[in-house]
């Protein structure tokens, strides 16, 4: 068997997610080549080559490829399907852009959000925002599927694969990208980190939110997140959502300031080790999932915090 | 231009979702259903694009079963202009979807497709992108902005790091994120004026479209159970079980 694993990557750098993905693309077994798809991607392809149980790693590059956006994306992923019976990617944006469109060039049935690997052909996925869990069972001769992050150890390091360049090739040619805004922070990223505080509603203000979150993270060396309410509110920038339509992490240590616990944003951090739940409300959700709560007013909590680290 | 909306009949967000005993599924019976929140967001931002001169019409589609009609006349209470139901039911996979929607894309000619990105049902975030290979259209994930200028789609998405900005070229694919717009509450007199908009009733069968699932679902169950930990006293408890019992500062 062999699979082609998507790389998740901004050029210069090779995200975790995909060293995470790879861990599936193991359990599933066979020969495991890594994707690159990009321009300027040496770097990226280098990191891919080092991961531990990889065949070969694949470089295309080319000016279209350079954002990974969709089209040209799936058309070169499309063009290597051929030789392989899995094609998988990390669930992040990039890659659940990516392999529906993959998928249904192949007229394939995608598998989204694999969180185990239970067979050749069967996964366990989450459905209705981790309420409940199904098992599928795929009739497709290829499989495609994302993998969850969260849900997978890393894979480390310690493989020497070859780096292969290969050729880019056209897409149909009607996207171009125009801009990004991408923000720049020495935090750690969201879904690697070993630590994330977030903030909710209850802040109350986006200049508070800076105030009282970003230095007792800076002292935990953690990444920031927020409920979809603080994002909503404009307290928070979208990427730093925590839940089920935005990021789902799985840190050992997950602080939840202010946030009553909806099921959403629950869906995006139970899977954390310990989680700690700040919040006034008594009863709110948060504390049904919470290892430690401190009942209480956050304004003087997350000082005292970061006071007496 | 013409715009189709997408819309697909779920479990009302607010209803705490269980799974059936025996493992064959979730409870549906008795079940408040709604729209799906990301089709409503679709859904605005079709009319939104009406009443600003750029689209003329817009056309609202599900596929699901007869019950289905009702998530349709929210649509046109909104202010969609016209429905069309695809009767089936069947659970239809999103690749399934896609061909019907592609056979009804061929009929209709709309310039932009918007759909939610994902259902909040089965969470699969497939049906946009799938679409846009189909058709060969370019695709705008995730949205969060769309501007439409002369045969230019300008969308705005947000993505892992921040925002992407991409141009297609029309017709082409949106699918919405949370933040594009605010969808409205029909009023009342709109939702008696939308039971006199038209509603055509289709099936599958009329697109030539096959819907047998590709995915056998082998068993529903719970998540695993958390428990609820301790409440402690203050912030000296905290630190302490921080780093000497579970060691994670």
């Amino acid at each position: 068997m062999a699979l082609l694993l998507l790389a998740d990557h901004d050029n210069a750098t090779l995200s975790d997610q995909t060293a995470k993905a790879l861990t599936a693309a193991k359990e599933i077994g066979g020969d495991i080549d890594i994707l690159i798809a990009g321009k300027g991607a040496q770097a990226a392809a280098d990191a891919a080559a080092k991961l531990d149980g990889v065949r070969k790693v694949l470089l295309a590059e080319s000016d279209q490829l350079e954002h990974q956006l969709a089209e040209p994306l799936a058309a070169l992923i499309e063009s290597l399907a051929g030789d392989y019976d899995y094609l998988l990617a990390p669930s992040t944006t990039t890659g659940k852009n990516v392999m529906p469109r993959v998928a249904a060039l192949l007229d394939v049935m995608q598998i989204s959000d694999v969180m185990s690997v239970e067979g050749d052909d069967t996964f366990k996925r989450p459905v209705y925002a981790g309420n409940a869990i199904q098992t599928v069972q795929s009739s497709d001769s290829k499989k495609v599927m994302t993998i969850r992050g969260a849900s997978f150890q890393a894979t480390g390091d310690g493989g020497s694969a070859s780096v292969e360049t290969i050729d880019a090739v056209a897409g149909p040619g009607v996207s171009a990208f125009v801009s990004q805004k991408i923000a720049e922070s020495d935090r750690p990223e969201l879904t690697s980190a070993k630590v994330i505080l977030s903030g909710g509603r209850a802040l109350g203000s986006k200049e508070k939110f800076d105030e009282i979150i970003l230095p007792l993270a800076d002292k935990l060396n953690a990444a920031v997140g927020a409920s979809r309410a603080a994002v909503d509110a404009g307290y928070a920038p979208n990427d730093w959502q925590v839940g089920q339509t935005g990021k789902v992490v799985a840190p050992e240590l997950y602080i939840a300031a202010g946030i009553s616990g909806a099921i959403q944003h629950l869906a995006g951090m139970k899977d954390s080790r310990v989680i700690v739940a700040i919040n006034k409300d008594e009863d709110a959700p948060i504390f049904q999932v919470a290892d430690y709560g401190l009942v209480g007013d956050l304004f003087q909590i997350l000082p005292e915090l970061q006071q007496k680290l | 231009m013409k715009i189709l909306v997408p819309v697909k009949r779920v479990i009302d967000y607010n209803v705490k979702v269980r799974v059936k005993s025996d493992g064959s599924g979730v409870e549906t019976a008795n079940v408040k259903m709604s729209m799906n929140p990301f089709d409503e967001i679709a859904v605005e931002e079709a009319i939104r694009l009406k009443e600003a001169g750029t689209a003329e019409e817009v056309v609202a589609i599900s596929i699901g079963p007869d019950k289905a009609q009702e998530t349709l006349r929210t649509a046109l209470a909104m202010g969609a202009d016209r429905a069309i139901l695809v009767k089936t039911d069947e659970i239809v996979e999103p690749l399934s979807v896609a061909k019907i929607l592609k056979a009804v894309v061929d009929e209709e000619s709309p310039k932009l497709v918007v759909l939610g990105k994902q259902a909040i049902d089965d969470d699969a975030n497939q049906t946009g992108q799938m679409l846009a290979a189909l058709l060969g259209w370019g695709q705008g994930t995730f949205a969060n902005e769309v501007k439409i200028e002369g045969e230019k789609a300008e969308i705005t998405r947000e993505v892992d790091g921040g925002l992407q900005t991409v141009s297609l070229d029309l017709p082409a694919i949106v699918t919405t994120d949370l933040r594009l717009n605010e969808p409205r509450y029909a009023s009342l007199p709109n939702i008696m004026k939308a039971k006199k908009k038209p509603l055509d009733t289709k099936t599958p069968d009329d697109y030539g479209v096959d819907v047998a699932a590709r995915l056998k679902v082998l068993k529903t169950e719970e998540p695993p159970e958390r428990s609820a930990g301790e409440i402690l006293e203050n912030v000296d408890q905290l630190v302490d079980k921080l780093k000497n019992k579970e060691g994670v500062l």
